[in-house]
């Protein structure tokens, strides 16, 4: 008898595939509209967090997860004016948590994908001050009410933006 | 061994790429001996450069598109508006080249004096029209890419523009783009004044994206709405451009002495479009040095205030009269001086021209008017001194030409910028009389009418009072 305690069906834990177009092209599109949109709607929302999410979370697979994370992070520090890999790291850490967390939790609900962006968000946002501070020197604020907006809006967008995403997923 | 891996692979691999990527941080964190504070390293990142050089074409792409589309819709709504707008503007030009015209002499004026002072400031010689391309994408960095690199002669540290103020300065630069931090960054900083106070602090962004300055002792009185300007001192912004204004001014409780000075930035910094790189900055004191002759500042002043003869004392004086009979003439007088024109002599008529003044005469400032009289040399070649020029250039020596016969009355009003009375000082034909031209306070400098032998027969015209005796000695006013 399997010990191992989950919170999915068997459906839920589906690993599902992406065409290589998908894979590429919608992180690229993610980290493009980042730089390119407004920038006081982008001091909230996150695109390329949420497909690292997503992707992450839709894979299930631990080590695509956090590689996806690591090089959307990576093009993403490109166009920031601090160290390469600040987000790097940060997004590789949530890339892997959200593989981990997709075996485990359903992910295709939207209230939890509500909750799961909420709270990668926070992880994310406190993995890079981490970094930020204690190895860069960096001069970064935890601001406790900027934070949880950032949160509350990704969330939101992810369960929209998931939605949609989820029809460029190959079911076996 | 092969189960440990097997079974901690996920998180083995989690640690080998977050190690990979924290060595590859760590190497742009340790900055090389002599590097610049805030560069990451030497140069730039590789992946930073094929990001961006990859993204720029189809960001160009993109705003060119939608630039396309929304001046197509511009272009039809301002031409609905544009006959009022014209009218509004032709008004507008109008006012303008009248305070241009102000402002050209205050100019001319500033450069004379920074050449005395031997002072260097830089001014935009030259600046570069961009596009924003892209921004940063996230609040912790606030950083622009622009369309223009060093294919357009960018270099880092050139200081990013907009009409409205700075913007920031040139951080990293690719072929095809550069990327600018914005002031508000965190990372930036920028040498400003007060504009009021002239308190000189250093603005730095914070990483919520305002701009302070915290270097200010609490003592001084800062007011909000207190217009602020760069400085000059960090080198990268032109001195006297707009930073923005203060918005509120209060004591840092954890830096105690200091006041935390909160500003606006004059530049929306979250609605940038197009900005203007500063390509090249010049030296003002090179400039000056190209137009106007070096002068002393006692000649400046002379012309900007009025004059008074000065009385010579191996001349012999004229009781009742100004007793000046040989005027000392500044270098070079002006083309349509009254008085070298060698015809009829008018009195200079216009309000805000500049007539040289004694200093330390205060006689001319007690009088309404005050006319100087020339007379025919004796020697009928002899230079005419001459009075300040209606533009107030300094004079030259005039030539020898055959004075008129009429006497000079040029009008001399206490304050050039008003009206003169001069109307009132109508050259009156007092052939055979005195000469007493104008006299400039430099009395080392040659005269220019060293022949034109004064007869002490100067008679005061009714709008001459009589220079009281003593007068050179009155304080100045």
């Amino acid at each position: 008898m399997n010990s191992s305690v989950s919170l999915t069906s068997r459906e839920e834990i589906e690993v599902h595939r992406f065409s290589w177009p998908v894979s590429i092209g919608i992180p690229l599109l993610a980290i493009f509209l980042q730089v390119f949109l407004s920038q006081s709607l982008m001091k909230v929302l996150d695109l390329p967090l949420l497909v690292t999410i997503f992707f992450a979370v839709a894979r299930r697979r631990p080590i695509p997860g956090m590689i996806t994370g690591a090089l959307i992070g990576t093009l993403q520090d490109a166009w920031t004016g601090h160290p390469i890999g600040l987000f790097g790291i940060a997004k590789t850490i949530v890339g892997y948590l959200g593989s981990s967390l997709g075996v485990k939790v359903d992910v295709d609900n939207p209230g939890s994908r509500f909750l799961m962006t909420f709270a990668f968000v926070l992880i994310h946002r406190f993995v890079y001050m981490a970094i930020s501070l204690q190895l860069v020197g960096g001069s970064e604020a935890w601001i406790w009410s900027h934070t949880l907006l950032s949160a509350l809006v990704n969330g939101l967008a992810a369960v929209v933006l998931f939605a949609g995403l989820d029809k460029f997923k190959l079911r076996n | 061994m092969e189960n440990f891996f097997t079974r901690y692979k996920n998180p083995l691999a989690l640690m080998a790429v977050l190690f990979i990527q924290v060595v590859a941080l760590a190497t742009q964190v340790k900055r090389p001996e002599g590097a610049k504070p805030g560069s990451t390293g030497s140069g730039t990142r590789l992946i930073r450069v094929w990001t961006v050089t990859a993204f720029t074409p189809v960001e160009k792409v993109f705003v060119s598109t939608g630039r396309f589309f929304r001046n197509g819709w511009h272009n039809y709504a301002d031409l609905r508006s544009a006959r009022q707008q014209n009218k509004e503007l032709q008004d507008e030009v109008a006012r303008l080249q009248m305070e241009q015209v102000r402002l050209k002499q205050d100019a001319d004026q500033a450069r004379r004096l920074q050449v005395l002072l031997d002072f260097k400031e830089k001014f935009i010689a030259k600046t570069l029209a961009a596009q924003v391309i892209a921004f940063s994408g996230t609040e912790q960095s606030r950083l622009i890419t622009i369309d223009k690199g060093s294919n357009d002669h960018i270099k880092t540290d050139m200081a990013v523009i907009t009409p409205d103020g700075i913007v920031g300065k040139v951080k990293d630069v690719f072929k095809l783009s550069s990327q600018v931090l914005l002031i508000n960054d965190h990372d930036s900083g920028a040498g400003v004044i007060l504009e009021n106070s002239r308190l000189q602090g250093i603005v730095k962004g914070t990483p919520l994206g305002e701009l302070q300055i915290n270097d200010i002792m609490s003592d001084e009185k800062v007011e909000p709405g207190e217009h602020v300007i760069t400085s000059g001192g960090d080198r990268i912004y032109p001195k006297g451009y707009s930073v923005g204004t203060v918005i509120t001014s209060t004591p840092d409780h954890e830096n105690d002495p200091f006041l935390i000075i909160k500003i606006k930035p004059a530049a929306d910094l979250n609605r940038l479009e197009e900005v203007l790189v500063i390509t090249d900055m010049g030296d003002n004191s090179r400039s000056a040095s190209n137009g106007p002759e070096p002068m002393r500042a006692a000649d400046i002043l002379s012309q900007r205030l009025p004059s008074v003869p000065k009385v010579d004392p191996n001349a012999p004086k004229t009781p009742g009269g100004t007793g000046v009979p040989a005027a000392k003439a500044s270098p070079t007088p002006a083309k349509g001086n009254p008085l070298s024109a060698g015809t009829e002599q008018k009195p200079a008529i216009s309000s805000g021209q500049t007539k040289p003044m004694a200093i330390g005469t205060p006689a001319a400032t007690s009088t309404a008017n005050k006319t100087v009289e020339a007379k025919k040399p004796p020697s009928g070649g002899q230079p005419t001194a001459t009075p300040a020029n209606a533009t107030g250039a300094a004079a030259t020596p005039a030539k020898p030409k055959p004075a008129p016969k009429k006497a000079v009355t040029p009008a001399v009003t206490p304050d050039s910028t008003q009206p003169s009375a001069a109307p009132t000082a109508t050259p009156k034909p007092t052939p055979k009389k005195a000469v007493t031209p104008a006299v400039t306070p430099d009395s080392k400098q040659p005269s220019a009418a060293p022949t034109a032998t004064p007869k002490p027969t100067s008679t005061p015209t009714a709008n001459q009072p009589a220079t009281q005796p003593g007068n050179q000695e009155r304080p100045p006013r």
